[in-house]
């Protein structure tokens, strides 16, 4: 049963990965990041129970906590870059362009 | 796998259906806003699948943190920076949707590869002795306790950098009370506009509403008196409607035979108390 929780979860990393390369709107973009990073945390408990240990849940719980921040930063980041250039379009973000 | 069908993959089953279309839904789906619905689907699947697997604490946080915070917050910027924002379809680097096809398609059988070379679904132990929130207690304050302390310093450093870059630079100087009580005298000098308050709506024996105007003491209506959004609006009472309202109550004191009122009409002195008359004159 573990080996089908793991393919789940790699299905659903690589929906994640196959958004994440496709979508051109930052915040969509961001939500296939958080979704790589369910997949993963599904892994991590699926591995949990199947070996009976906690080790893999306190990861899965530190991986929470640690993209809570990260989605805190990222989207200020969103709203900052949407103020000056009134788009959240990855495509738009060309100043950096040499 | 056994042939006995347990709750665990009943539950699975089901909420592997569920995640898989939400991710689907999340990818394809072009409004942010369905995205971040889809998104929230998955990551109930997810918890109710956390449950199943005997981890009810992350099946609580997992609800709580991702469902309620994470996903909160992302609707919540999808609200402040357009909700109507769609993509655009053009392909800006060519052939670039079908190489990440190709690429997704790869990696997803090289991990399934792997997953089916390493499988062992015979589980190692029976489970963990102690109840999961106690054992997790444990780990938290012993052996992860130097990660745990990390994180809070984390999420304070998080919530101080996100009020730093969210927080508006200020472009121009703040115009002050004395700075705004200045421009309105210059303004009076060049263009001879009145630097006071407007005048106020007129109240008057039977009208008091804001769309009443005011009268001027020639006895026509004082414009600046009445909104100017009011007066596109609503139907404003013209100084006819108001002078009518005002010779029909005179006519009924009239009727009465108020001396002092027949005084003032034929230009006497003033009467000693006040009149509905006194009361409209009185206003503008």
């Amino acid at each position: 049963m573990t080996s089908t929780y793991a393919i789940l979860a790699v299905i659903l990393f690589t929906i994640g990965l196959t958004g994440f390369l496709v979508r051109k709107n930052a915040l969509v973009i961001f939500m296939c990041v958080e979704l790589m990073l369910n997949a993963a945390n599904l892994l991590f408990v699926a591995f949990s129970s199947h070996y009976g240990i906690l080790d893999g849940q306190m990861a899965a719980f530190f991986v929470m906590v640690v993209a809570a921040a990260e989605v805190v930063i990222g989207l200020s980041i969103i709203v900052m870059i949407y103020r000056s250039r009134q788009s959240t379009s990855v495509d738009a973000e060309t100043i950096l362009k040499g | 796998m056994t042939l006995m069908i347990t709750g665990t993959e009943v539950t699975f089953w089901i909420c592997a259906v569920f995640a898989i279309a939400g991710a689907v839904g999340l990818v394809t789906l072009k409004k942010p806003v369905y995205s971040a619905l889809c998104l929230a689907l998955v990551m109930v699947s997810l918890a109710v699948i956390y449950a199943s697997l005997g981890a009810p604490f992350l099946f609580a946080v997992q609800i709580i943190v991702y469902t309620g915070a994470v996903l909160m917050l992302f609707l919540f910027v999808i609200m402040l920076v357009g909700v109507n924002a769609q993509e655009t379809l053009t392909e800006t680097i060519r052939g670039h949707r079908i190489a990440v096809v190709l690429a997704g398609v790869g990696v997803l059988a090289l991990l399934v590869l792997a997953v089916i070379q390493g499988a062992n679904d015979t589980p190692v132990s029976a489970g963990p002795a102690e109840d999961n929130v106690t054992g997790l207690a444990n780990l938290i304050f012993s052996r992860y306790v130097i990660a745990f302390e990390a994180t809070a310093a984390l999420l304070i450093t998080a919530a101080v950098a996100a009020m730093v870059l969210a927080h508006p630079e200020r472009i121009r100087a703040k115009i002050l009370q004395p700075d705004r009580a200045a421009a309105r005298l210059a303004d009076y000098a060049k263009t001879g506009h009145h630097p006071g308050p407007r005048p106020s709506s007129g109240v008057f024996a039977r009208h008091n509403s804001i769309a009443t105007p005011a009268l001027l003491p020639d006895g026509t209506v004082a414009p600046a008196s009445v909104s100017e959004v009011l007066a596109d609006r609503v139907a404003i009472a013209s100084a006819d409607d108001l002078l009518a309202a005002h010779d029909e109550v005179l006519a009924a004191i009239d009727g009465g035979g108020n001396p002092a009122v027949r005084a003032l009409e034929s230009g006497g002195a003033e009467p000693p108390h006040e009149s509905p008359e006194k009361e409209e004159k009185g206003d503008d």
